[in-house]
């Protein structure tokens, strides 16, 4: 029983009770899922000149946003039907935090689509994509790390997702120096350079978010809050 | 050693180190998230949490309650603070009600009922032989499930107590007894223009708020309360807890509550009794965001009781 991560949420005496649980899971993952799409198809249709593509993930931010109201409402109600406490209650506190999380995550992508837009019409140059490839594959597989660390409430896994956080910002800050180091060769590179930092500090914010809901998801595991504090202190907790 | 239930193996006892009974490694990876009622063994006298505190009100050691062959406390062990709410909360025939009645002897009533280990009030035994058991229930008065107003008028209520311990000198010394306890119940607007009124034709919310006025007109220094509330609406219920809360400033309260919702918002510490043993007790915060036991976790949110 212990292996059946359902029967964490799924065994109270009522019934309605663990369905609404598992729903509110459900949902969430669901949310994750689109909001990793909506990433992965951005960084492409960046990477590939590909502006129906673009067009596609900013209209795709609506369904985002939508999931989010409705994530939000469940949990409220079930705040208000259930009076959670202890466990249950983390999951639904953590859950309506982790909503908002996604939901920014689909708004890089928005903005990642937008700027893929721009760049194409200003034409072709190989600056960044490297880069952007490197990171966006890097905060993509971070995002995706944190979402299977909640569905099998993993705090280790969601542990790794920190540590990580902390290898993006070293690659952010790199490129963001190649790329300083463009503009200061030719001024007529720097809106170019500029675009594309804008896109490199969106995926750094990714790697954010995905950071905050491993937090959520050590929260919700362990019971103890390790926002602002140390990896060497959210390692003590996911340790005990 | 005691079996929890048939269905809880009564082996070694793993708690404080994450609760987990041997399981394969390969599933023992998150001990909060994956222990089962089923799966927790419990030891007698070990309770987790904080059951201690400097310079308590009631210093209760090894105290183990049997009615008969039937032993309903196993070896329990708990500080109750000064001017502290902590609330008993646990499934029913847990022993929280047998545990809070020893602390003013209204078990001395049950032929069977025996009450041994250490209990003690400001230092004092409770159950020395020699102590005067009508002086103790002076200092520790109780308030019980059901209003049970005297037939009487409401004045008499409240005055009752202070008679028969002889407080009051004159007639307008009980005058005001009466009307403080009755103030301090938040119950005087409501009845001090039928204060001969039979009291047993008040509401049930305000006789037990009567009940309340009684207990503490002898001046308890603590107050027992076995489901003061489960009798009454939920505008009364808010009433009475409006009360605890104003009371706790100068009583030490002690509560026992099926409401979980109740005994997270009135006390300052909770205890989580189960099967006669003590098993968790910790400030009321934590009981009801991180509990430590599993146990406690699974009667809070809902998963047996």
């Amino acid at each position: 029983m212990p292996n059946n991560k359902d029967q964490v949420y799924g065994d109270h005496i009522s019934q309605r009770f663990n369905n609404e649980l598992l729903e509110l899971k459900t949902r969430f993952l669901e949310m994750g899922g689109l909001v990793e799409a909506q990433i992965g198809n951005a960084v492409q249709a960046l990477t590939t000149n590909d502006s129906v593509l673009a067009e596609e993930v900013r209209a795709g931010d609506r369904g985002v946003d939508q999931m989010e109201i409705d994530i939000d409402e469940e949990a409220i109600l079930i705040i208000a039907r259930r009076q959670p406490a202890a466990r249950d209650l983390r999951l639904v506190i953590a859950v309506i935090k982790m909503v908002a999380d996604l939901e920014r995550v689909g708004d890089e992508a928005k903005k990642i689509a937008k700027l893929a837009l721009k760049l194409e019409t200003e034409g072709q140059t190989s600056w960044g994509s490297v880069e952007i490839r490197h990171i966006g594959s890097h905060v993509q597989t971070m995002l995706h790390d944190s979402l299977d660390a909640f569905a099998r409430l993993d705090p280790e896994q969601a542990l790794t997702v920190m540590k990580e956080d902390k290898r993006v910002d070293e690659e952010y800050q790199a490129a963001a120096r190649t790329l300083l180091t463009h503009m200061m060769e030719d001024a007529r590179n720097i809106s170019r350079c500029m675009s594309i930092m804008l896109v490199l500090r969106a995926l750094e914010r990714v790697g954010d978010h995905a950071c905050n809901i491993a937090e959520n998801v050590i929260f919700m595991v362990k019971g103890a809050d390790v926002r602002h504090s140390s990896l060497e202190e959210a390692e003590r907790v996911v340790g005990r | 050693m005691n079996t929890m239930s048939p269905s809880i193996p009564a082996e070694a006892d793993m708690r404080g180190k994450g609760a987990a009974v041997p399981v394969p490694e390969h599933k023992r990876k998150n001990t909060l998230m994956e222990d089962k009622p089923e799966d927790t063994v419990i030891e007698e006298g070990n309770t987790v949490g904080k059951p201690f505190t400097d310079n308590p009100k009631f210093k209760l050691r090894n105290v183990d309650v049997s009615y008969g062959a039937d032993r309903a406390i196993k070896n329990i062990s708990l500080d109750i603070g000064r001017n502290e709410v902590i609330a008993f909360i646990g499934p029913s025939g847990c022993g929280k009600s047998t545990f809070l009645r020893c602390l003013n002897r209204m078990n001395d009533s049950i032929e069977i009922c025996r009450v041994k280990g250490s209990l003690e009030l400001d230092g004092q035994n409770i159950y020395d032989s020699k102590r005067d058991v009508v002086e103790l229930r002076a200092r520790v008065g109780m308030v019980f499930q059901k209003p049970n107003p005297f037939p009487k008028s409401i004045y008499d209520n409240v005055a009752y107590g202070p008679r028969i311990h002889g407080l009051a000198n004159r007639k307008s010394e009980l005058d005001d007894i009466v009307e403080n306890s009755l103030r301090k119940a938040g119950l005087w607007n409501e009845a001090k223009d039928r204060l001969d009124a039979m009291a047993t034709g008040m509401s049930g919310g305000q006789q037990q708020r009567l009940c309340i006025a009684r207990a503490i007109a002898v001046s308890p220094e603590v107050i027992l309360m076995d489901e003061p509330c489960s009798a009454l609406d939920p505008i009364a219920t808010a009433r009475v807890e409006e009360l605890i809360a104003e009371m706790s400033e100068s009583y030490t309260i002690v509560i026992v509550t099926h409401s979980m919702q109740q005994a997270a918002r009135v006390s300052n510490r909770t205890a989580y009794f189960h099967m006669g043993h003590l098993v968790e007790v910790n400030e009321t915060d934590t009981v009801f965001t991180s509990p430590q036991h599993p146990l406690t976790e699974s009667y809070i949110t809902g998963r047996f009781g």
